[in-house]
């Protein structure tokens, strides 16, 4: 599947590194750009880009290695640190794994409340995106726009996990508390929030000719590309390539529930910046469809106080804010795992960027980057 | 029909911009949707819900009692070693001993606020506080002693 | 009522009474070459804290309201914090060129207040080829961020200055010719006299379509021109972290911040002389009394609003849109901005010769 970078044909002649006419930049690891940590080096003729190398380690924390010092209960809550915007579906994914290798059966109350919440972890994950995405090719206003949403469910958040950022909130066989008495109420507050204020996005961004004009036709990927880069999410999804983990692999009660998987065809950064957009607004659909619905039960079943996978492999995925993350847990039967392996979907987006924006100019990189919606320590883990 | 096109291209491109450019506008000349909030000024307001996890503590009653009997299993549920139990043995009034903590250590530098520790107890001792004003001058502040000193186990907690 | 005007006029009376021509040339410019720099460090505190305020107000934010009266001062506060940081030169750097920039960028801003008449009679130097001068002048702008650029011996600041370059000399093309369009209708390069033949109706309302167009192509160019968003490529902050100036700290980036300030006001105080009757009161026909009383408000308010407001346009700009591509940038003056300022000159011309303006 995988084919030779196609260059445009002007910067053909020029050769990939060390070149005459051409020199190396480094953008990163403090970069305004980069949003954390990455640290990339940019070969340069003028202000083409021949060749894009991506540095990674800098915020190396060895979350895998860590994970294998603390038990099943522990482990889950050091991954929210790996990818921070979609902390709750990170230890959704944990949870999962836990559960299948234990054969908990979690209530049917604590699935939707999960549901629920990873669904609001999402649309705040793209809210923040959305904003970000705008800064990097150069409108700053509608960041603070994006962060009006974006607090409004942090606020959620805060009153019912007590986090803000990193929730905390699953413990494996269910969720740590039941929902706040307010909890409803306000989830719907922020619906009607964000149905009131979602066509000022197209009016500030969307439809904006300069934006779309930076966008369109930039950073084309073809299918083809997209599968053997392994790139999952929303970027794949942009160049047409259905990988919806919540529809092709359902877990918990997504296969109950009626949402679109949002696909889009042209494979550019504006087909991944729709794709966003409209998967936010499948978010707001499952919200809708679960917010009245939420079953009476347990929140939480009944386990051990001591968590003891027994022997064997285990692999879950769940559908991430930026694609699908892999959780991969070897057991040797004790209370740690002997091993752990995060497959998370920032670190193969990232691959595809040289891909992505060789031979176009230093602004495409920033804007065609800003559509993979990096998040730093999901690549570095 | 290249000069039709042309035109049109014009005059989209500026209705986009200036639909963009109402947008702020309204923004601008409409100060009541501003939604800063002037944090050190509005502290007095400021109302943290109850669930809110700040930092670990532990509650002590006005007879300087508190519910922790030292079982240690905060200290084994925590996943960065934040809480570090040191225990003593106390003498009942009927002369047998009796274990007790005499410090537990929390190191708020540590701390992730996963709440793993308060889920832990089984007897209630320590919850978390709705502070979030953490910062020190000397990161040795940061290591905290949670009972108070003279403090006893309240009757009646095993 | 207190102008301007004779302020001066009592000012030089009593200087050529107490001393002879010359002391008194002299010292009218000393006067004059003070009350420059005066108004260019008010110039900056002003539009700083009124470009945070309408930033901040359009974000949905409340901007700076610490320091003083609802944060008016903040500015002066940044001020002092770049006055007593070390302003540092980077190794490698050409010593010389890198100091030199900053207060070329400046002179040229100074330079260009010459012509500009802030109030009824009341001008540094009202040179007959006004227009030309200030056409002229504005372009050695570039040389001062190019300079910036190369000297910082930063790969940043090289791109972002040989960004400004191709930038700054083609939208000098149409901003050229959408000045011109007013010189044609004037029939002179004298700022004065295009002013006074405002008397009876600003450009912008006198040359309706023509001019309309006229204007816009010109706030777009000197948008680019100055660098501004949508168009600061030089500057760039999520490409280039700050693009031309990026190795400059304390005063000498201070220097290019109140630079791009003081031609924002410049190029502002432009547009409003060309095509917004410069310190010419608003009129609309016989309305007698309507008149009066647009009379009765000092020219120097009616100037000063008129290019505040064109600010506030800018700053606008600024803050709604996104950045544009280099090429894109390119492709818009070449292919869009200066053929229509081509034809749009030819439509003057022909207004002109066929009497069709008002």
């Amino acid at each position: 599947m995988y084919r030779e970078t196609q260059i445009v044909s002007d910067v053909s002649k020029v050769p990939l590194e060390g070149g005459e006419g051409t020199f190396t930049i480094n953008v990163g690891p403090q970069h305004p750009a980069t949003h954390g940590v990455l640290h990339l080096v940019i070969t340069l003729n003028g202000e083409t880009i021949i060749n894009i190398e991506p540095h990674l380690g800098y915020i190396h924390r060895s979350i895998e290695k860590m994970c294998e010092s603390l038990t099943y209960r522990q482990f889950i809550y050091v991954t929210s640190r790996m990818d921070y915007l979609s902390a709750h579906i990170n230890n959704h994914a944990c949870a999962l794994c836990v559960e299948k290798g234990m054969q908990i059966e979690v209530p049917a109350r604590a699935q939707v409340i999960r549901v629920l919440m990873d669904e609001l972890t999402r649309i705040a994950s793209h809210e923040l995106w959305w904003g970000a995405m705008a800064m990097d090719v150069g409108a700053f206003t509608p960041f603070f726009h994006a962060f009006r949403e974006r607090e409004t469910i942090n606020d959620i958040m805060e009153e019912t996990c007590g986090a803000r950022l990193t929730m905390n909130y699953m413990v494996p066989g269910g969720v740590m508390h039941d929902i706040h008495p307010n909890f409803q109420k306000r989830v719907k507050d922020f619906l009607q929030l964000y149905k009131s204020k979602i066509h000022e996005y197209d009016e500030l961004v969307t439809g904006n000719i300069i934006f779309q004009n930076r966008m369109k036709g930039v950073g084309v990927l073809s299918a083809e590309d997209v599968i053997s880069y392994g790139c999952t999410g929303p970027v794949a999804r942009g160049s047409g390539v259905s990988c919806d983990i919540r529809k092709l692999y359902p877990y918990e009660i997504y296969d109950k529930l009626e949402f679109d998987e949002v696909l889009e065809t042209a494979g550019d950064s504006f087909a991944r910046y729709l794709v966003r957009l409209k998967e936010m607004n499948q978010s707001i659909r499952i919200v809708e469809q679960l917010i009245d619905n939420i079953p009476e039960g347990d929140f939480q079943a009944k386990t051990k106080a001591v968590l003891k996978l027994p022997k064997g492999e285990f692999y879950t995925r769940v559908e991430t804010a930026r694609g699908e993350l892999g959780v991969y847990i070897v057991s040797e039967g004790g209370t740690t795992p002997y091993r752990i392996k995060f497959r998370s979907p920032g670190f193969s987006n990232l691959s595809i960027l040289n891909h992505m924006v060789k031979g176009a100019k230093i602004g495409d990189l920033i804007a065609a980057m800003g559509t993979l919606d990096l998040v730093i320590p999901d690549i570095d883990r | 029909m290249f000069l039709v096109d042309y035109i049109k291209d014009v005059f989209g491109a500026i209705k986009s911009l200036a639909t963009g450019m109402k947008r702020t506008g309204y923004y601008f000349t409409h100060h009541k949707e501003i939604i800063t909030q002037q944090y050190p000024d509005n502290r007095d307001t400021l109302n943290l819900p109850e669930r809110f996890k700040g930092e670990v503590v532990m509650p002590h009653d006005e007879h300087n009692e508190h519910r922790c009997t030292g079982c240690t299993a905060c200290e084994l549920a925590c996943p960065n070693g934040t809480i570090k139990v040191i225990t003593k043995f106390d003498i009942t009034p009927d002369g047998k001993k009796k274990k007790a903590i005499d410090k537990l250590v929390y190191h708020l530098e540590l701390c992730t606020m996963c709440n793993l520790c308060v889920e832990a107890c089984p007897s209630d001792a320590i919850k978390m506080a709705q502070t979030f004003e953490h910062s020190v001058f000397d990161r040795s502040q940061l290591t905290k002693v949670l009972n108070k000193p003279g403090s006893k186990i309240m009757e009646g907690v095993e | 009522m207190w102008s301007f005007s004779k302020i001066a006029n009592s000012i030089h009376e009593w200087l050529s009474q107490t001393f002879n021509a010359t002391w008194t040339t002299i010292i009218e410019m000393v006067i004059a070459g003070v009350a420059v720099i005066s108004l260019f460090a008010v110039l900056g505190l002003v539009l700083v804290i009124m470009e945070r305020k309408v930033s901040a107000w359009m974000q949905i934010r409340l901007g700076p309201n610490r320091v003083g009266p609802k944060g008016l001062l903040q500015s002066l506060a940044d001020t002092l914090k770049l006055l007593v940081k070390e302003g540092m030169t980077p190794n490698g750097a050409d010593k010389f060129l890198f100091n030199l920039a900053p207060y070329i960028a400046m002179i040229v801003a100074m330079l260009l207040l010459a012509p500009i008449a802030f109030a009824k009679d009341f001008q540094l130097w009202d040179l007959n080829i006004g227009v030309l001068y200030v056409s002229a002048i504005s372009s050695i702008s570039v040389i001062s961020i190019l300079m910036a650029g190369w000297a910082s011996n930063n790969k940043y600041s090289l791109l972002g200055a040989m960004r400004s370059g191709a930038q700054i000399v083609s939208y000098e093309l149409s901003a050229g010719l959408s000045v011109l369009s007013i010189v044609v209708l004037t029939g002179s390069l004298q700022l004065s006299e295009i002013v006074n033949s405002q008397a009876n109706g600003w450009w912008i309302f006198k040359g309706h379509i023509p001019a309309i167009i006229a204007f816009i192509t010109f706030i777009i160019a000197v948008t680019a021109e100055t660098n501004r968003a949508p168009f600061d490529l030089a500057e760039a902050e999520s490409e280039l972290t700050a693009g031309f100036h990026t190795e400059y700290s304390g005063m000498k980036f201070a220097l290019f911040f109140l630079a791009e300030y003081a031609n924002v006001f410049i190029v502002c105080a432009i547009g409003a002389t060309l095509f917004l009757g410069g310190w010419m009161p608003f009129h609309i026909g016989n309305w007698t009394g309507f008149n009066n009383i647009m009379d009765w408000i000092p020219s120097s308010i009616w100037f000063f609003g008129k290019t505040f407001f064109l600010i506030f346009l800018i700053m606008w700009f600024r803050w709604t849109f996104p950045r544009l591509r280099i090429d894109q940038l390119l492709n818009l003056e070449w292919k869009y901005l200066l053929p229509i300022s081509m034809i749009n000159i030819l439509l003057v011309t022909a207004m002109a010769i066929l009497k069709w303006h008002f």
